[in-house]
């Protein structure tokens, strides 16, 4: 499904992403991991199409296509989500009203009319409880005013209603309370299907107690420097990341 | 020197107005308006209040000689392409009221202003709009040959819209000269509809209102006279007791448009709102400066102005506060905010607030800036394309200003009108 290929990104001049590999195919749940500032949400948000950085090297293909000649649009309509590790507050446009535009467009774009509004409002009753998301919530401007948690949820309601083929979460769990980190994750997990796949980006075990991942990498620096199976995330978990710092940080010397 | 640079201006300003008569307003007044006017000329950018905005220059360039002959149109066409439902329609033709006998509810009166009661010409005519101090007013004063007289003694519900539509044949210059007269208690929905015309005019549009003790009145000006107009329009309100006034002002095309709104709130425990919004694009100049002077104590006033800024226009606001020394306990409140989209366009805003009363409120605060990128690229990373996210990010900048408007089928009418101007 996703190909990332020696994937180099900068910002401002700044070299931030050092050259990714990753594969991940239908039906995977993979987790990348990494200290503070190591470049996940950037690798996130070049996956998205953020054009704030400059891809300076290697490629990215989904499910053949060519994502880094695509726009932001292009790509979420292809399929790929990406659950905002800061989600924004857009005052004045309705949850609902941004997500009856964007569920719209997709269709548009696969050749599928408008979504007719009783079946839209049944949707969106179905998925909000799936999250467990306070109608009220809907009703209001994305995001605004909304807790921390409460913006969790509804990036993962979003997800709900738009079925990507590619789900990214970045630290979607930091901020969740414990009762909405389960619900959370139990959502993912009932979205989860062979034909769609998640990347999750997290700095905890908890989450990943829920929704058990087929492969753990560890980011460090730019670069994936480990991967392993779910085993690697308690190891991290237990020792930290000294020993990766460490070897790497020698290594480059 | 100085004497042939006057009789060039007097000979300008004759050129204009050579079509004028001027029934309605005393010889006093007239006379005054004339004095002031051959002191101060027509303003140009060397005046402050003037200085973005060159009436002279775009006069001398676009009307040195006014060539028009007005059109007629038939009421039944107006009324077939004019007209909003569940309100009242008046039609204004080329500045002048068509005389249609249509039924008004009880309690409002409306007429030619050279039909107007001399008693209410004399109380009010030029009481809020004195001719010292601007000279647009002073020419319009001197001038004015056209307008209309309002007057509402009752609260009735429908708004009133007022359809303001110009055709000619060549360009066309005139003054029009509006009174509106709200007596006490009464509550009206006044609505000035601008609309677009196929010919080249310059209006300068003044319109007196004086709202009586406890009278309410809700105006809203849309301002959609097409990429040919160019139009000065000035409202001077005067506030009594416990009255409320709420100004919203939408400016949507016109190639000159400036909008002189001052309010005078003269008694306690009035409130004035002013709401403006504007789009701008291509070589646009709109310019609005707003004045509200408390004078009295225990007064409010609110005002909200948005501007959408584009192509390579120019937008002023500059909105004055004054609280003068009697006007203890003053809530006064003013924001603007505009967006830039584009690096060609300017904003000019400034807020000026003069304070001589110690126990008030105040603020004020202004912002231009862009679209929010963090905003648009989460539109866009949910499959929304560039278009519709920047299209939902100005209606959500705009929502505040368009969802105050109390009638329905106007904020309807308004929001249609938005999207549009969104589009083209
Ligand atoms: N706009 C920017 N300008 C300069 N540096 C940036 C910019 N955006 C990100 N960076 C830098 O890139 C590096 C990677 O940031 P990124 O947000 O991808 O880290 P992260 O792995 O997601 O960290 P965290 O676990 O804290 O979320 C950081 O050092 C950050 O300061
Ligand atoms: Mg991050």
């Amino acid at each position: 499904m996703l190909f990332v290929k020696n994937l180099k990104a900068e910002i401002d001049g700044k070299e931030i992403l050092k050259g990714i590999n990753l594969e991940v195919k239908a039906g995977e749940v993979h987790a990348i991991m990494g200290p503070n500032g190591s470049g996940k949400s950037t690798l996130s948000a070049v996956l998205a199409g953020r054009e704030d950085y400059q891809v300076t090297e290697g490629s990215v293909s989904f499910n053949g296509k060519d994502l880094l000649e695509l726009s932001a649009e292009y790509r979420a309509r292809e399929g790929v989500f990406l659950a905002f590790q800061y989600p924004v507050e857009i005052p004045g446009v309705s949850n609902i009203n941004f997500l009856r535009t964007a569920l719209n467009e997709i269709r548009k774009y696969k050749g599928l009319p408008d979504m007719e509004a009783k079946d839209f409002l049944a949707l969106i009753k179905e998925k909000q409880k799936l999250v467990e998301l306070d109608a009220k919530l809907t009703g209001r401007s994305v995001n605004e005013g909304f807790s921390g948690g409460e913006k969790k949820r509804n990036e993962i309601f979003q997800m709900a209603v738009l079925e990507p083929k590619l789900a990214i979460l970045d630290e979607t769990d930091s901020g969740l309370d414990i009762d909405a980190l389960r619900i959370v994750a139990t959502g993912v997990n009932k979205l989860k299907s062979k034909n769609n796949a998640t990347i999750v980006i997290t700095h905890y075990q908890r989450l990943l107690d829920y929704i058990v991942p087929d492969f753990v990498h560890i980011l460090y620096n730019g670069k994936i420097v480990k991967s392993g199976g779910k085993e690697l995330a308690l190891e991290m978990e237990e020792k930290g990341y000294d020993e990766i710092k460490k070897e790497y940080d020698t290594t480059t010397v | 020197m100085v004497t042939d640079k006057l009789t060039a201006t007097h000979q300008f300003i004759e050129e204009l107005t050579k079509h004028s008569g001027k029934a309605f307003m005393s010889a006093t007044d007239i006379g005054q308006a004339l004095r002031y006017l051959e002191e101060n000329g027509i303003p140009n950018n060397k005046h402050e209040d003037y200085k973005y905005c060159n009436i002279e220059a775009i006069l001398r360039k676009e009307f040195k000689t006014i060539t028009g002959k007005e059109n007629d149109l038939s009421i039944p066409d107006l009324k077939q392409n004019y007209v909003i439902i569940s309100a009242y329609n008046i039609y204004v033709f080329n500045g002048k009221l068509h005389s249609d006998p249509f039924d008004f509810p009880e309690g409002v009166s409306i007429s030619p202003i050279n039909n107007a009661s001399t008693e209410y010409l004399h109380n009010h005519l030029t009481k809020y709009a004195p001719s010292n101090g601007d000279a647009l007013i002073a020419l319009n004063t001197a001038y004015a040959d056209r307008g209309m007289f309002l007057h509402v003694t009752k609260s009735f519900n429908k708004p009133i819209v007022i359809h303001h539509i110009n055709s000619s044949e060549g360009n066309l210059f005139f003054n029009v000269r509006n009174l509106f007269v709200i007596e006490k208690n009464a509550e009206a929905q006044l609505v000035e509809f601008h609309h677009a015309s196929n010919n080249k005019y310059f209006t300068n549009n003044l319109t007196e209102i004086s709202v009586a003790e406890n009278a309410h009145v809700n105006h809203t000006i849309i301002q959609d006279a097409g990429a040919v107009s160019y139009s000065i329009n000035t409202t001077k309100v005067h506030q009594q007791k416990q009255s409320n006034y709420t100004n919203s002002c939408f400016t949507f095309s016109g190639a000159l448009v400036r909008n002189n709104l001052s309010i005078a709130v003269d008694a306690e425990f009035a409130e004035a709102h002013l709401f403006g919004l504007f789009i701008t694009k291509s070589n646009q100049l709109v310019d609005n400066h707003t004045l509200v002077d408390h004078l009295k104590p225990n007064c409010q006033s609110n005002e909200l102005y948005k501007g959408i800024v584009g192509g390579k226009s120019t937008a002023v606001f500059n909105g004055q506060i004054f609280v003068e020394k009697d006007a203890q306990k003053t809530n006064a409140y003013q924001s603007s905010k505009n967006i830039l989209l584009s690096d060609d366009a300017t904003v000019n805003a400034k807020p000026e607030l003069e304070i001589y009363a110690n126990d008030v409120k105040c603020s004020h605060g202004t912002s231009t800036g862009k679209v929010d990128e963090n905003a648009l690229f989460y539109l866009k990373a949910r499959g929304i394309g560039e278009e519709s996210a920047h299209k939902l990010l100005l209606q959500a900048f705009a929502h505040e200003v368009i969802d105050q408007l109390k009638s329905d089928t106007i904020k309807e009418k308004v929001s249609e009108l938005f999207e549009q101007s969104l589009q083209d």
